[in-house]
Protein backbone atom coordinates (compact mmCIF):
# COMPACT_ATOMS: atom_id res chain seq x y z
CA UNK A 1 0.00 0.00 0.00
CA UNK A 2 1.04 3.39 -0.13
CA UNK A 3 1.99 4.43 3.26
CA UNK A 4 1.18 8.23 3.84
CA UNK A 5 3.52 10.36 5.48
CA UNK A 6 2.75 10.81 9.33
CA UNK A 7 3.29 14.41 9.90
CA UNK A 8 2.69 15.30 13.18
CA UNK A 9 4.18 18.73 14.35
CA UNK A 10 3.59 20.35 17.57
CA UNK A 11 3.49 24.01 17.09
CA UNK A 12 3.57 26.77 20.38
CA UNK A 13 0.75 29.48 20.38
CA UNK A 14 0.35 32.33 21.77
CA UNK A 15 -3.11 33.23 23.89
CA UNK A 16 -4.16 36.11 21.68
CA UNK A 17 -3.67 34.21 18.56
CA UNK A 18 -5.15 31.49 19.33
CA UNK A 19 -8.57 31.51 18.54
CA UNK A 20 -8.01 33.35 15.35
CA UNK A 21 -5.77 29.89 14.37
CA UNK A 22 -8.39 27.51 15.76
CA UNK A 23 -11.22 29.88 12.70
CA UNK A 24 -8.27 29.13 10.18
CA UNK A 25 -8.07 25.20 10.90
CA UNK A 26 -12.22 25.02 10.66
CA UNK A 27 -12.16 27.12 7.49
CA UNK A 28 -9.85 24.74 6.20
CA UNK A 29 -11.94 21.75 7.55
CA UNK A 30 -9.49 20.28 9.67
CA UNK A 31 -10.54 17.97 11.68
CA UNK A 32 -10.47 18.28 16.08
CA UNK A 33 -9.09 15.25 17.16
CA UNK A 34 -8.04 15.81 20.48
CA UNK A 35 -7.66 18.03 23.57
CA UNK A 36 -5.45 17.38 26.33
CA UNK A 37 -4.06 18.97 29.25
CA UNK A 38 -1.07 18.56 31.38
CA UNK A 39 -0.25 19.89 34.64
CA UNK A 40 2.97 21.88 34.64
CA UNK A 41 5.64 24.28 37.79
CA UNK A 42 2.56 27.42 37.34
CA UNK A 43 -0.25 26.26 35.11
CA UNK A 44 -1.21 24.10 32.34
CA UNK A 45 0.04 22.92 29.22
CA UNK A 46 -2.62 22.29 26.57
CA UNK A 47 -2.45 20.62 23.73
CA UNK A 48 -5.20 21.24 20.70
CA UNK A 49 -4.43 18.36 17.90
CA UNK A 50 -6.08 18.55 14.51
CA UNK A 51 -6.25 16.53 11.60
CA UNK A 52 -6.29 16.95 7.76
CA UNK A 53 -6.03 13.98 5.60
CA UNK A 54 -3.44 12.39 7.08
CA UNK A 55 -1.91 15.47 8.68
CA UNK A 56 -1.77 15.99 12.58
CA UNK A 57 -0.87 19.31 13.93
CA UNK A 58 -1.03 19.74 17.71
CA UNK A 59 -1.62 23.96 19.36
CA UNK A 60 0.32 24.35 22.12
CA UNK A 61 -0.85 27.09 24.64
CA UNK A 62 0.92 27.65 28.01
CA UNK A 63 -1.29 29.26 30.70
CA UNK A 64 -0.92 30.28 34.29
CA UNK A 65 -3.05 28.46 37.05
CA UNK A 66 -6.05 30.48 37.50
CA UNK A 67 -5.92 32.71 34.00
CA UNK A 68 -9.17 31.74 31.92
CA UNK A 69 -9.12 29.73 28.10
CA UNK A 70 -11.62 30.59 26.01
CA UNK A 71 -13.70 27.13 25.23
CA UNK A 72 -13.42 25.94 21.20
CA UNK A 73 -17.21 24.92 21.46
CA UNK A 74 -18.04 28.26 19.64
CA UNK A 75 -15.92 27.50 16.81
CA UNK A 76 -15.62 23.28 16.88
CA UNK A 77 -19.22 22.06 18.90
CA UNK A 78 -17.63 18.77 19.12
CA UNK A 79 -14.74 20.03 21.60
CA UNK A 80 -17.55 20.51 24.93
CA UNK A 81 -16.89 16.55 25.78
CA UNK A 82 -12.95 17.26 26.41
CA UNK A 83 -13.49 20.95 27.34
CA UNK A 84 -15.47 19.68 30.17
CA UNK A 85 -13.06 17.11 30.64
CA UNK A 86 -10.36 19.27 31.44
CA UNK A 87 -12.05 22.19 33.43
CA UNK A 88 -13.27 19.09 35.92
CA UNK A 89 -10.36 16.95 36.36
CA UNK A 90 -7.26 19.37 35.92
CA UNK A 91 -9.36 22.94 37.61
CA UNK A 92 -8.35 24.63 33.73
CA UNK A 93 -10.55 27.59 33.78
CA UNK A 94 -12.39 27.40 30.57
CA UNK A 95 -14.55 30.38 29.58
CA UNK A 96 -18.08 30.37 27.30
CA UNK A 97 -17.78 26.38 27.42
CA UNK A 98 -21.26 25.38 26.02
CA UNK A 99 -22.68 23.19 27.73
CA UNK A 100 -20.71 23.64 30.53
CA UNK A 101 -21.63 20.06 33.00
CA UNK A 102 -20.07 22.29 35.56
CA UNK A 103 -17.91 19.50 37.24
CA UNK A 104 -20.04 17.05 36.73
CA UNK A 105 -19.03 15.18 33.64
CA UNK A 106 -17.52 12.18 35.36
CA UNK A 107 -19.95 12.61 38.62
CA UNK A 108 -16.79 12.28 40.71
CA UNK A 109 -16.21 13.45 44.19
CA UNK A 110 -12.75 14.52 44.81
CA UNK A 111 -12.40 18.36 43.01
CA UNK A 112 -9.89 18.33 40.07
CA UNK A 113 -7.97 15.12 41.16
CA UNK A 114 -5.27 15.67 38.32
CA UNK A 115 -3.95 19.37 39.45
CA UNK A 116 -1.92 17.50 41.87
CA UNK A 117 0.83 14.60 41.49
CA UNK A 118 0.03 11.49 43.80
CA UNK B 1 -48.37 22.89 17.31
CA UNK B 2 -45.70 20.12 18.37
CA UNK B 3 -45.47 19.35 21.64
CA UNK B 4 -42.39 19.73 23.15
CA UNK B 5 -40.83 17.48 26.04
CA UNK B 6 -37.63 16.01 27.52
CA UNK B 7 -37.17 12.35 27.59
CA UNK B 8 -34.54 10.84 30.22
CA UNK B 9 -32.52 7.82 28.13
CA UNK B 10 -30.73 5.24 29.44
CA UNK B 11 -28.13 4.77 31.83
CA UNK B 12 -29.56 1.46 31.71
CA UNK B 13 -31.65 0.32 28.41
CA UNK B 14 -32.31 -3.19 27.08
CA UNK B 15 -30.25 -1.88 23.65
CA UNK B 16 -27.72 -0.20 25.60
CA UNK B 17 -24.60 -2.65 26.11
CA UNK B 18 -23.05 0.57 27.72
CA UNK B 19 -24.31 3.38 30.55
CA UNK B 20 -24.93 6.76 28.70
CA UNK B 21 -27.06 8.69 29.49
CA UNK B 22 -29.23 11.33 26.96
CA UNK B 23 -31.99 14.00 27.52
CA UNK B 24 -33.45 14.14 24.38
CA UNK B 25 -35.53 17.05 23.64
CA UNK B 26 -38.56 16.11 21.80
CA UNK B 27 -41.15 17.94 19.41
CA UNK B 28 -44.28 15.05 19.99
CA UNK B 29 -41.93 11.95 18.79
CA UNK B 30 -38.84 14.16 17.17
CA UNK B 31 -35.89 14.75 18.71
CA UNK B 32 -34.96 17.78 18.09
CA UNK B 33 -32.05 17.80 20.89
CA UNK B 34 -29.97 15.68 22.99
CA UNK B 35 -27.16 16.08 25.93
CA UNK B 36 -25.22 13.41 26.54
CA UNK B 37 -23.95 12.38 29.88
CA UNK B 38 -21.81 10.07 31.13
CA UNK B 39 -19.85 9.98 34.41
CA UNK B 40 -21.45 6.37 35.73
CA UNK B 41 -18.17 4.12 35.89
CA UNK B 42 -15.29 6.45 35.69
CA UNK B 43 -11.92 5.17 36.51
CA UNK B 44 -9.12 7.60 36.79
CA UNK B 45 -6.29 5.49 35.29
CA UNK B 46 -4.62 8.11 33.13
CA UNK B 47 -3.61 9.07 36.97
CA UNK B 48 -2.04 6.12 37.84
CA UNK B 49 0.95 6.79 35.20
CA UNK B 50 2.50 8.80 38.81
CA UNK B 51 2.20 5.52 40.37
CA UNK B 52 3.12 2.61 38.18
CA UNK B 53 6.78 3.01 36.03
CA UNK B 54 6.27 2.97 32.32
CA UNK B 55 6.59 -0.71 31.50
CA UNK B 56 3.96 -1.80 34.63
CA UNK B 57 1.33 0.90 32.87
CA UNK B 58 0.83 -1.44 29.86
CA UNK B 59 -1.63 -3.77 31.87
CA UNK B 60 -3.35 -0.41 32.89
CA UNK B 61 -3.47 0.78 29.37
CA UNK B 62 -4.28 -3.28 28.58
CA UNK B 63 -7.35 -2.79 31.11
CA UNK B 64 -8.89 0.40 29.42
CA UNK B 65 -11.44 -1.72 27.22
CA UNK B 66 -11.61 -5.52 27.07
CA UNK B 67 -12.43 -5.44 23.19
CA UNK B 68 -9.66 -2.96 22.49
CA UNK B 69 -7.24 -4.27 24.98
CA UNK B 70 -4.91 -5.42 22.59
CA UNK B 71 -4.90 -2.02 20.44
CA UNK B 72 -4.85 -0.05 23.50
CA UNK B 73 -1.18 -2.26 24.87
CA UNK B 74 -0.03 -1.54 21.57
CA UNK B 75 -0.85 2.03 20.96
CA UNK B 76 0.66 2.80 24.33
CA UNK B 77 3.70 0.85 23.80
CA UNK B 78 4.16 2.32 20.26
CA UNK B 79 4.02 5.99 22.27
CA UNK B 80 6.74 5.11 24.71
CA UNK B 81 8.92 3.24 21.97
CA UNK B 82 8.67 6.38 19.77
CA UNK B 83 9.69 8.72 22.59
CA UNK B 84 12.75 6.71 23.31
CA UNK B 85 13.24 6.00 20.17
CA UNK B 86 12.98 1.91 20.29
CA UNK B 87 12.84 0.19 17.13
CA UNK B 88 11.16 -3.38 17.95
CA UNK B 89 12.13 -6.52 15.99
CA UNK B 90 9.95 -6.87 13.07
CA UNK B 91 8.97 -9.82 14.16
CA UNK B 92 6.94 -8.15 16.55
CA UNK B 93 5.48 -6.21 14.39
CA UNK B 94 3.93 -8.54 12.86
CA UNK B 95 2.67 -10.56 15.84
CA UNK B 96 0.95 -7.11 17.41
CA UNK B 97 -0.81 -6.45 13.98
CA UNK B 98 -2.09 -10.34 13.68
CA UNK B 99 -3.71 -9.91 17.11
CA UNK B 100 -4.99 -6.87 16.76
CA UNK B 101 -6.86 -7.57 13.32
CA UNK B 102 -8.28 -10.50 15.30
CA UNK B 103 -9.51 -8.09 17.98
CA UNK B 104 -11.25 -5.69 15.02
CA UNK B 105 -12.55 -9.43 13.65
CA UNK B 106 -13.63 -9.77 17.42
CA UNK B 107 -15.20 -6.35 17.81
CA UNK B 108 -16.93 -5.99 14.28
CA UNK B 109 -18.69 -9.08 14.58
CA UNK B 110 -19.97 -8.37 18.43
CA UNK B 111 -20.85 -5.39 17.38
CA UNK B 112 -22.84 -6.84 14.06
CA UNK B 113 -24.77 -9.46 16.71
CA UNK B 114 -25.54 -6.31 18.85
CA UNK B 115 -26.76 -4.63 15.80
CA UNK B 116 -28.91 -7.41 14.76
CA UNK B 117 -30.70 -8.03 18.14
CA UNK B 118 -31.31 -4.57 17.94
CA UNK B 119 -33.18 -5.00 15.31
CA UNK B 120 -34.31 -7.84 16.31
CA UNK B 121 -33.39 -10.58 14.33
CA UNK B 122 -32.60 -12.90 16.81
CA UNK B 123 -30.41 -15.70 14.79
CA UNK B 124 -28.06 -13.28 13.13
CA UNK B 125 -27.44 -12.04 16.67
CA UNK B 126 -26.38 -15.50 17.32
CA UNK B 127 -24.81 -16.43 14.22
CA UNK B 128 -22.27 -13.48 14.54
CA UNK B 129 -21.42 -14.10 18.13
CA UNK B 130 -21.38 -18.18 17.38
CA UNK B 131 -18.65 -17.25 14.57
CA UNK B 132 -16.78 -14.38 17.35
CA UNK B 133 -16.14 -17.40 19.32
CA UNK B 134 -13.85 -19.26 16.82
CA UNK B 135 -11.51 -15.90 17.55
CA UNK B 136 -12.14 -15.85 21.14
CA UNK B 137 -10.83 -19.57 20.73
CA UNK B 138 -7.27 -18.04 18.45
CA UNK B 139 -6.65 -15.89 21.15
CA UNK B 140 -6.78 -18.26 23.99
CA UNK B 141 -4.99 -20.69 21.93
CA UNK B 142 -2.08 -17.85 21.26
CA UNK B 143 -2.03 -16.31 24.13
CA UNK B 144 -3.76 -18.07 26.58
CA UNK B 145 -6.43 -15.31 27.28
CA UNK B 146 -9.52 -14.66 25.32
CA UNK B 147 -10.56 -11.10 26.66
CA UNK B 148 -7.44 -9.18 28.01
CA UNK B 149 -4.38 -11.28 26.94
CA UNK B 150 -1.28 -9.15 27.81
CA UNK B 151 0.82 -9.87 24.64
CA UNK B 152 2.37 -6.48 24.39
CA UNK B 153 5.45 -4.70 26.39
CA UNK B 154 7.25 -1.81 25.79
CA UNK B 155 10.53 -3.17 23.33
CA UNK B 156 8.19 -5.82 21.57
CA UNK B 157 5.70 -8.44 22.62
CA UNK B 158 6.07 -11.32 25.09
CA UNK B 159 4.91 -14.50 23.59
CA UNK B 160 5.66 -16.02 20.00
CA UNK B 161 3.68 -17.86 17.37
CA UNK B 162 5.35 -20.79 16.10
CA UNK B 163 4.58 -21.91 12.52
CA UNK B 164 2.06 -24.58 13.66
CA UNK B 165 -0.19 -21.74 15.07
CA UNK B 166 -0.18 -19.46 12.43
CA UNK B 167 -0.67 -22.27 10.17
CA UNK B 168 -3.92 -22.68 12.50
CA UNK B 169 -5.09 -19.00 12.37
CA UNK B 170 -4.93 -18.99 9.01
CA UNK B 171 -7.15 -22.02 8.58
CA UNK B 172 -9.41 -20.93 10.83
CA UNK B 173 -9.37 -17.80 9.30
CA UNK B 174 -10.38 -19.13 5.47
CA UNK B 175 -13.03 -20.93 7.55
CA UNK B 176 -14.76 -18.23 9.20
CA UNK B 177 -14.69 -15.99 6.04
CA UNK B 178 -16.54 -18.87 4.10
CA UNK B 179 -19.02 -19.33 7.52
CA UNK B 180 -19.09 -15.15 7.44
CA UNK B 181 -20.22 -14.72 3.90
CA UNK B 182 -23.97 -15.65 4.24
CA UNK B 183 -24.05 -13.40 7.47
CA UNK B 184 -22.32 -10.41 5.21
CA UNK B 185 -24.99 -10.80 2.45
CA UNK B 186 -27.81 -10.85 4.92
CA UNK B 187 -26.38 -7.31 6.25
CA UNK B 188 -25.37 -5.37 2.96
CA UNK B 189 -28.56 -7.44 0.99
CA UNK B 190 -31.69 -8.42 3.34
CA UNK B 191 -34.40 -6.52 2.34
CA UNK B 192 -35.65 -6.63 6.61
CA UNK B 193 -32.08 -5.17 7.41
CA UNK B 194 -31.90 -2.39 4.40
CA UNK B 195 -35.63 -1.14 5.46
CA UNK B 196 -34.01 -0.64 8.97
CA UNK B 197 -30.90 0.98 7.80
CA UNK B 198 -31.03 3.03 5.10
CA UNK B 199 -31.74 6.83 5.26
CA UNK B 200 -31.54 6.46 9.17
CA UNK B 201 -29.34 8.88 11.33
CA UNK B 202 -27.67 10.53 7.89
CA UNK B 203 -24.62 12.27 8.80
CA UNK B 204 -23.14 13.91 6.08
CA UNK B 205 -19.23 14.11 5.25
CA UNK B 206 -19.19 17.69 6.37
CA UNK B 207 -20.67 17.25 9.72
CA UNK B 208 -18.55 13.68 9.97
CA UNK B 209 -15.27 16.46 9.77
CA UNK B 210 -17.01 19.08 11.74
CA UNK B 211 -17.96 17.27 14.34
CA UNK B 212 -15.15 15.17 15.05
CA UNK B 213 -16.10 11.70 13.65
CA UNK B 214 -13.58 9.09 13.84
CA UNK B 215 -13.31 5.08 12.66
CA UNK B 216 -16.36 3.57 10.44
CA UNK B 217 -18.56 6.82 11.83
CA UNK B 218 -16.28 8.64 9.52
CA UNK B 219 -15.32 6.19 6.64
CA UNK B 220 -19.43 5.86 6.40
CA UNK B 221 -19.74 9.37 5.81
CA UNK B 222 -17.35 8.99 2.79
CA UNK B 223 -13.99 10.58 4.16
CA UNK B 224 -11.25 8.25 3.32
CA UNK B 225 -9.38 8.28 6.84
CA UNK B 226 -7.82 5.21 8.30
CA UNK B 227 -4.48 6.03 10.39
CA UNK B 228 -3.22 2.07 9.28
CA UNK B 229 -2.27 3.66 6.28
CA UNK B 230 0.53 5.41 8.27
CA UNK B 231 2.22 2.25 8.24
CA UNK B 232 2.48 1.82 11.98
CA UNK B 233 3.30 -1.54 12.81
CA UNK B 234 3.55 -4.20 9.97
CA UNK B 235 0.92 -2.33 7.90
CA UNK B 236 3.81 -0.35 5.69
CA UNK B 237 4.30 -4.03 4.10
CA UNK B 238 0.59 -4.79 4.28
CA UNK B 239 -2.02 -4.12 1.04
CA UNK B 240 -4.61 -2.27 2.40
CA UNK B 241 -6.54 1.01 0.98
CA UNK B 242 -9.52 2.42 3.38
CA UNK B 243 -13.41 1.24 3.63
CA UNK B 244 -15.01 3.79 2.61
CA UNK B 245 -19.30 4.11 2.48
CA UNK B 246 -21.07 7.32 0.41
CA UNK B 247 -24.88 8.21 2.12
CA UNK B 248 -23.58 8.43 5.88
CA UNK B 249 -26.34 6.52 7.39
CA UNK B 250 -26.84 4.00 9.35
CA UNK B 251 -26.48 1.25 6.22
CA UNK B 252 -22.74 2.80 5.55
CA UNK B 253 -21.40 2.27 8.54
CA UNK B 254 -22.91 -1.14 8.86
CA UNK B 255 -21.44 -2.07 5.29
CA UNK B 256 -18.19 -0.20 6.15
CA UNK B 257 -18.01 -2.74 9.58
CA UNK B 258 -19.19 -5.74 7.71
CA UNK B 259 -16.30 -5.25 4.78
CA UNK B 260 -13.61 -4.52 7.50
CA UNK B 261 -14.09 -8.11 8.13
CA UNK B 262 -12.88 -9.26 5.37
CA UNK B 263 -10.33 -6.73 5.34
CA UNK B 264 -8.94 -7.76 8.53
CA UNK B 265 -9.32 -11.39 7.07
CA UNK B 266 -7.02 -10.36 4.06
CA UNK B 267 -4.47 -8.51 6.34
CA UNK B 268 -4.21 -11.56 8.94
CA UNK B 269 -3.10 -13.86 5.85
CA UNK B 270 -1.06 -11.26 4.21
CA UNK B 271 0.78 -10.67 7.79
CA UNK B 272 0.96 -14.45 8.00
CA UNK B 273 2.63 -15.10 4.67
CA UNK B 274 5.12 -11.98 5.03
CA UNK B 275 6.34 -12.75 9.08
CA UNK B 276 10.09 -12.81 9.19
CA UNK B 277 11.77 -14.70 11.67
CA UNK B 278 13.77 -13.45 14.58
CA UNK B 279 13.11 -12.18 18.49
CA UNK B 280 10.31 -10.91 19.55
CA UNK B 281 11.68 -8.01 21.48
CA UNK B 282 14.41 -5.71 22.40
CA UNK B 283 15.80 -4.50 25.81
CA UNK B 284 14.68 -1.32 26.86
CA UNK B 285 17.21 0.61 28.81
CA UNK B 286 16.69 4.07 30.48
CA UNK B 287 13.32 6.37 30.56
CA UNK B 288 11.26 8.28 28.24
CA UNK B 289 12.42 11.68 27.98
CA UNK B 290 10.11 13.95 25.70
CA UNK B 291 6.45 13.50 24.02
CA UNK B 292 4.62 11.84 21.25
CA UNK B 293 0.89 11.81 19.67
CA UNK B 294 0.49 8.38 18.61
CA UNK B 295 -2.68 7.55 16.57
CA UNK B 296 -3.42 4.07 15.75
CA UNK B 297 -6.96 2.30 14.30
CA UNK B 298 -8.99 0.67 16.97
CA UNK B 299 -12.07 -1.48 16.10
CA UNK B 300 -14.16 1.92 17.00
CA UNK B 301 -11.79 4.49 15.14
CA UNK B 302 -8.70 6.41 15.36
CA UNK B 303 -7.32 6.72 18.83
CA UNK B 304 -4.60 8.56 20.05
CA UNK B 305 -2.26 8.19 22.52
CA UNK B 306 -0.46 11.14 23.99
CA UNK B 307 2.99 9.96 26.31
CA UNK B 308 4.77 12.68 28.07
CA UNK B 309 7.95 11.11 29.71
CA UNK B 310 10.34 13.50 31.94
CA UNK B 311 13.34 11.22 32.31
CA UNK B 312 12.24 9.22 35.57
CA UNK B 313 10.42 6.08 35.47
CA UNK B 314 7.08 7.74 35.72
CA UNK B 315 5.33 9.53 33.30
CA UNK B 316 4.54 13.04 33.58
CA UNK B 317 1.66 12.70 31.65
CA UNK B 318 -0.31 9.54 29.55
CA UNK B 319 -3.34 10.72 27.92
CA UNK B 320 -5.16 8.50 26.09
CA UNK B 321 -8.78 9.59 23.55
CA UNK B 322 -10.88 6.89 22.67
CA UNK B 323 -12.96 6.82 19.79
CA UNK B 324 -16.09 6.78 21.44
CA UNK B 325 -14.97 10.39 22.66
CA UNK B 326 -15.01 11.38 19.20
CA UNK B 327 -18.01 10.09 18.66
CA UNK B 328 -20.64 10.99 20.80
CA UNK B 329 -20.80 14.56 19.64
CA UNK B 330 -21.28 13.15 15.99
CA UNK B 331 -24.56 10.99 17.27
CA UNK B 332 -25.40 14.13 19.28
CA UNK B 333 -26.17 15.75 15.60
CA UNK B 334 -27.24 12.55 13.92
CA UNK B 335 -30.15 11.56 16.66
CA UNK B 336 -31.68 15.58 15.28
CA UNK B 337 -34.86 15.01 13.07
CA UNK B 338 -34.75 10.95 14.26
CA UNK B 339 -37.90 9.31 15.47
CA UNK B 340 -37.52 8.44 19.54
CA UNK B 341 -37.89 4.60 18.76
CA UNK B 342 -34.89 4.76 16.59
CA UNK B 343 -32.92 6.05 19.22
CA UNK B 344 -31.38 2.80 20.36
CA UNK B 345 -30.62 2.18 17.21
CA UNK B 346 -28.66 4.76 16.23
CA UNK B 347 -26.94 4.98 19.72
CA UNK B 348 -25.49 1.76 18.75
CA UNK B 349 -24.41 2.45 15.25
CA UNK B 350 -21.71 4.38 16.53
CA UNK B 351 -20.20 1.56 18.46
CA UNK B 352 -20.34 2.95 21.72
CA UNK B 353 -17.65 2.15 24.60
CA UNK B 354 -18.29 3.91 27.42
CA UNK B 355 -15.67 2.54 29.27
CA UNK B 356 -12.79 3.25 27.19
CA UNK B 357 -14.57 6.82 27.12
CA UNK B 358 -14.12 7.21 30.96
CA UNK B 359 -11.08 5.42 31.43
Amino acid sequence: MQVKEDINEIRPIEKDEFLSEIICLKMDAWRLVQICAVRIEDGFELSYTFCKEYRMVTLRLITKEQEEVSSITQIYPCAFMQENEMKELFGVPVRELAPDYHEKLYRIDRETPFKEKG
Amino acid sequence: MAKRSIVPFGPQHPVLPEPVHLDLVLEDETVVGAIPSIGFIHRGLEKLVEKKDFKQYVYIAERVCGICSCGHGMGYCESVERVMGIEIPRRAEYLRTIWVEMSRVHSHLLWLGLLADAMGFESLFMECWRLREKILDMFDRTTGGRIIFSVNCVGGVLKDMDGAMLRAIRETVDQMEQELEPIMTTFIKDYSVQLRLRGLGILSREQAILQGAVGPMLRGSGVEYDTRMLGYAAYGDLDMEPIVGTDGDAYARCEVRAREIVQSFNLIREAIDKIPQGPISVPVKGNPQGEYFMRIEQPRGEAIYYTKGNGTKFLDRFRLRTPTTSNIPPMVEMLKGCQLGDVPLLILTIDPCISCTER
